[in-house]
């Protein structure tokens, strides 16, 4: 009983991770309708700026821990700002009405440009973020159970820098005046932007936002296994979250993380042994399918209407 | 000026009804296969083909395959480079544990495992619409890179699924010479490019461009969807497999499964995106496009380069090339998002009015 709730504990906190990078898909999907592949890129391309910032701003002279992680984040997240303009700019605006395929392999096209600019910036051999999350991991509950349940302890924190985020990021969306844009624009394009919501501007906010976003999964996906290339593939095992939860649901995209997080670590961990290990990244893949042929447009996702 | 159908008058439904309705078509096509046949094998080079010959031509001839499931049956794949990889690994178990298994039924039923799990993998479409199939047909991707890696007997007990086939034959010919490769590939490709491109011209192309264009409304005047669909999967993994199959055998001779990764999928996806959706024609141009491309840049930027005074390392080759690769894709959908095939359409229409304007 111990063995199988550290399992699921493991689980339920992998999956904040994963969610936090299927946020950014939901994000940019319920406001422009584009299904972004380059999210992993720009995971990556976010990490990278972090780390190689981290590493050249005490040569200027600052030194203290806090204000150089926090110095590197805020550059990191300029960086990401000004990629989602350039985004905005020279690809979305040229391919607003195209077709939903088209534009996915436009955000293709963009992943193999993010993954080559940030490797040609800031180089491309693996460097570290330290922002000081503890390693070691902790027993709890020893009392109820014999030998206690371990947990990871920068799992945990993980996870709850990802609840906040979340947290924070419905409070934008449902209190904010720009946040109520953003939803309105999802709702609808044309009705949005003849009540005079601009629709560009709109995209770049929400292009930020994933970029954020983005720069937090890096970080601590970064701080987890170090920033390299193999960086871009947290997003192919994020992809099952987003269709599990439904593209357009943030509430969705957590609780879709959740099952796939608590599903890969079981399946791993009980079937694996049976079929030679090494199951979960396809296994989070067709207990996704399981769930979308019962509900075709993902658990939480609006309902697709077909019309003639 | 001279390609003009003026005068050319059809009698008889045949007539009427052929693949190349157009005598200047039929001699132009003619004359590429002469090209292709006779005329390459005698000029080309050894690393000519070996470099983008051959793999143009298996490209070419998958890319054909997807475009009949995504270009013109809608269904969008990710998993290509599975059926691809399925499509070589069944070809090797035929051909490694049958004696005396001919190396083109072994390529053959390849195909069919191909179709088979293509199959499986496309009852969720029957279901599952657009993105979401796009992202569900992914599994099938890591399945199969999770099969032919850890399952043993797949790959004929060899660690990490790598294996290799050597003396090739075909009717006692040998296979080892880069012209004869080619001349195989472009046989196979010739043959079933033939067939697909009837296949979309008859009565299941219909169905399969009905439901495309809309499924709901294609069902309501009869189409069956399911039908139309899986056997849309089914003919497009055959083919994709056969395809992996030629990859494998006589492009690689020595594989691991890292080498039908999501990489090719995403690659094939953009031959048929890049060449043009719906068009067989297009496949052929997407093919060209994505094989030749890093071969130019990979030549050119360091002269391009050094042309500004400045040295430029491997790395940052392949890291720039990844980002022109990127741009270019972007630029295509921008400029033309019905892709290379579109462009020769216009093109063609010019030149019907040649030399005038109008």
């Amino acid at each position: 009983m111990a063995f199988f709730l550290e399992t699921l504990l493991g689980g339920l906190m992998a999956g904040m991770l994963y969610s936090l990078v299927a946020l950014g898909f939901v994000l940019i999907y319920k406001a422009s309708g584009v299904f972004n592949f380059a999210q992993g890129a720009m995971v990556l391309f976010a990490a990278l700026a972090m780390a190689r910032f981290s590493e050249w701003i005490p040569a200027l002279g600052i030194t203290d821990f806090v204000a150089v992680n926090l110095l590197a984040f805020v550059l990191a997240g300029a960086v990401m700002f000004v990629v989602a303009w350039i985004i905005e700019r020279l690809v979305l605006r040229h391919l607003v009405n195209q077709e939903g395929t088209t534009l996915l392999m436009a955000t293709l096209g963009i992943t193999y440009f993010l993954e080559g600019l940030g490797q040609s910036i800031f180089g491309s051999s693996i460097y570290k973020i330290d922002i000081g999350m503890p390693k070691d991991p902790v027993m709890i509950l020893e009392s109820a159970f014999q030998g206690g349940i371990l947990i990871n302890k920068e799992d945990f924190y993980a996870a709850i820098i990802a609840a906040t985020l979340v947290a924070l990021l419905s409070l934008f969306f449902q209190k904010t005046g720009t946040g109520r844009a953003l939803r309105a624009v999802a709702d609808d394009h044309q009705a949005a932007q003849s009540i005079g919501i601009p629709l560009n501007r709109i995209w770049v906010i929400v292009w930020c936002v994933a970029g954020v976003v983005a720069l937090v999964a890096g970080m601590i996906w970064g701080s987890k296994l170090g920033v390299q290339f193999s960086l871009t593939t947290v997003a192919l095992r994020a992809l099952p979250v987003v269709i599990l939860g439904g593209l357009t649901s943030v509430p969705g995209a957590i609780v879709g993380g959740l099952i796939i997080g608590v599903g890969e670590k079981l399946s791993e961990v009980y079937i694996g042994p049976m079929v030679g290990g090494g199951i979960e990244i396809w296994f989070a893949y067709v207990l996704a399918l399981g769930f979308l042929l019962i509900r075709p447009q993902g658990l939480f996702g609006e309902k697709i209407i077909d019309r003639v | 000026m001279f390609y003009r159908e003026n005068g050319q008058f059809k009698t008889s439904y045949r007539a009427d009804q052929q693949i190349l309705p157009i005598l200047q078509d039929r001699i132009a096509m003619l004359v590429l296969l002469v090209v292709g046949f006779a005329v390459v094998p005698m000029l080309a080079s050894d690393y000519i083909f070996r470099a983008i010959l051959i793999p143009f031509l298996i490209f070419s001839l998958a890319a054909v395959g997807v475009n009949i499931l995504v270009g013109f049956c809608g269904q969008i794949s990710l998993g290509s480079g599975a059926f691809m990889a399925v499509g070589a690994y069944a070809a090797y178990n035929f051909f490694v544990r049958i004696d005396g298994m001919p190396l083109i039924l072994a390529l053959l039923l390849g195909g069919v495992c191909a179709m088979l799990f293509g199959m499986v993998f496309g009852l969720p479409s029957l279901r599952v619409k657009g993105l979401y199939l796009a992202v569900a047909t992914l599994a099938a991707q890591f399945f199969a890179d999770w099969l032919f890696l850890r399952v043993q007997w797949f790959t004929n007990n060899s660690s990490s699924g790598s294996v290799s086939v050597n003396n090739l034959q075909v009717f006692g010919l040998s296979l080892e010479s880069p012209v004869a490769k080619y001349w195989f590939c472009l046989v196979l490709l010739s043959v079933i490019a033939l067939l697909a491109k009837n296949l979309v011209r008859g009565a299941v192309g219909r169905e399969w461009m009905a439901i495309r264009d809309m499924d709901v409304a294609a069902a309501v005047i009869g189409i069956r969807p399911m039908f139309a669909k899986l056997s849309a999967f089914a003919v497009s993994s055959f083919v994709v497999g056969v395809a992996g199959g030629l990859w494998a055998f006589i492009y690689l001779g020595a594989w691991e499964p890292a080498a039908f990764s999501v990489d090719q999928s995403f690659k094939l996806l953009f031959m048929v995106i890049i060449g043009g959706m719906g068009s067989i024609m297009g496949s052929f141009f997407g093919a060209a496009f994505i094989v030749v491309l890093p071969i130019a840049l990979n030549l050119f930027l360091p002269a391009i380069t050094s042309l500004f005074g400045f040295e430029i390392s491997t790395a940052s080759v392949s890291h720039a090339e990844l980002m022109v690769f990127g741009g270019l894709i972007v630029w295509f959908l921008i400029v033309e998002p019905h892709g290379l095939a579109k462009l020769w359409a216009i093109g063609k229409q010019k030149l019907r009015l040649w030399p005038f304007p109008h």
